[in-house]
């Protein structure tokens, strides 16, 4: 029982979320994780910084879902894919807006997939 | 890159075992005009477009192939899935039940495994878009053939309608990226001489 607890949004995420709340507002610059915000400022940031951290994000994404695929109960694992997926949503979202779409699921005013090279081409790097 | 979307393109839900139709359905899983060719074949032709708009189309429609392998995939499974033995060998699916069980193997209605050879990359956009063209058309032609063989079947029938309207709209898309490429390919050039340029 316990079990599905973790593996659901229950009320065990909750407290999660809270944490992972705190540990965000007392924590802007680096401490042992490496995958901490950045020490720029959220709002200088320039396109490429935007993209390494993107890049960053998705990778950690993966290898944390792998990863949870084979430990669905660990927590640390879950706590930190919540935060990073938080991340990687929002940082994305501020990308598109600015740069173009990465994904055919981002809307456009005017259809901007095709203008940008495409990664084959070093587009988004 | 890629990311995984834990849902169908369209839903596939197959009530009733049959694995007579997972024998022939399976040709457009790893078959010559399969779904596992037309990914890989526009996904590979893609890098040597002339323009934006036929490197997109190819892009996106390679990125749809894969979602309508996972479709094929689907309903050969659920065709199989709870199949008796004697089904199986009824359905003359012995040879393939002794090599591969149930799983889905990608290989052509006839047994012939998936080979490379199914698809081409030129090194030419008029001729990679044209072998394009055709293999919707061929994918539509074997669509077609397989509603025949599952006109008893509205389950299977249902998504191998969807299936076969795509490749209809494959082929307009691809006519339009034609197009384009012939026109650019067509635009006069004009040169400037490197000497006039600084007076």
């Amino acid at each position: 029982m316990l079990e599905d607890d973790n593996r659901n949004c229950g009320c065990m995420m909750n407290n999660f979320n809270m944490n992972y709340n705190m540990m965000n507002t007392n924590m802007t610059s680096s401490s042992d994780n490496n995958m901490s915000s950045c020490e720029c400022d959220e709002f200088n940031q320039t396109r490429e910084q935007m993209m390494e951290r993107i890049k960053c994000l998705n990778f950690a994404i993966i290898e944390l879902g792998l990863y949870l695929d084979t430990h669905v109960d660990d927590e640390k694992a879950i706590c930190l894919h919540r935060k990073y997926c938080k991340e990687y949503r929002e940082l994305t979202d501020k990308y598109q807006k600015v740069y173009g779409p990465l994904t055919i699921q981002f809307p456009c005013n005017k259809w901007r997939w095709i203008e940008e090279p495409w990664p084959w081409e070093r587009g988004n790097f | 890159m890629w990311t995984y979307n834990k849902i169908l393109e369209y839903p596939v839900n197959i009530k009733c075992t049959d694995p007579r139709l997972a024998k022939v359905i399976i040709s457009q899983y790893g078959g010559p005009d399969g779904e596992l060719a037309a990914s890989l074949r526009y996904l590979s032709q893609k890098f040597g477009m002339p323009d934006q708009n036929a490197k997109a189309i190819l892009n996106d429609i390679g990125t749809e192939e894969l979602a309508h392998l996972e479709m094929v995939g689907a309903i050969v499974h659920q065709l199989t899935k709870n199949a008796s033995i004697e089904e199986i060998e009824a359905a003359g699916l012995g040879p393939y039940y002794t090599d591969h069980g149930v799983d889905v193997y990608p290989q052509s209605a006839a047994g012939v495994p998936f080979t490379a050879a199914y698809i081409a990359c030129k090194g030419d956009a008029i001729a990679n878009l044209q072998e394009d063209l055709a293999a919707e058309q061929k994918a539509r032609a074997t669509y077609e053939k397989l509603i025949d063989l599952c006109r008893d079947n509205p389950d299977v029938l249902d998504p191998l309608k969807f299936l076969r309207e795509r490749e209809i709209v494959h082929f307009q898309r691809f006519g339009e990226a034609l197009r384009g490429v012939q026109d650019k390919l067509a635009e006069k050039k004009f040169y400037m001489n490197c000497d006039n340029m600084n007076k």
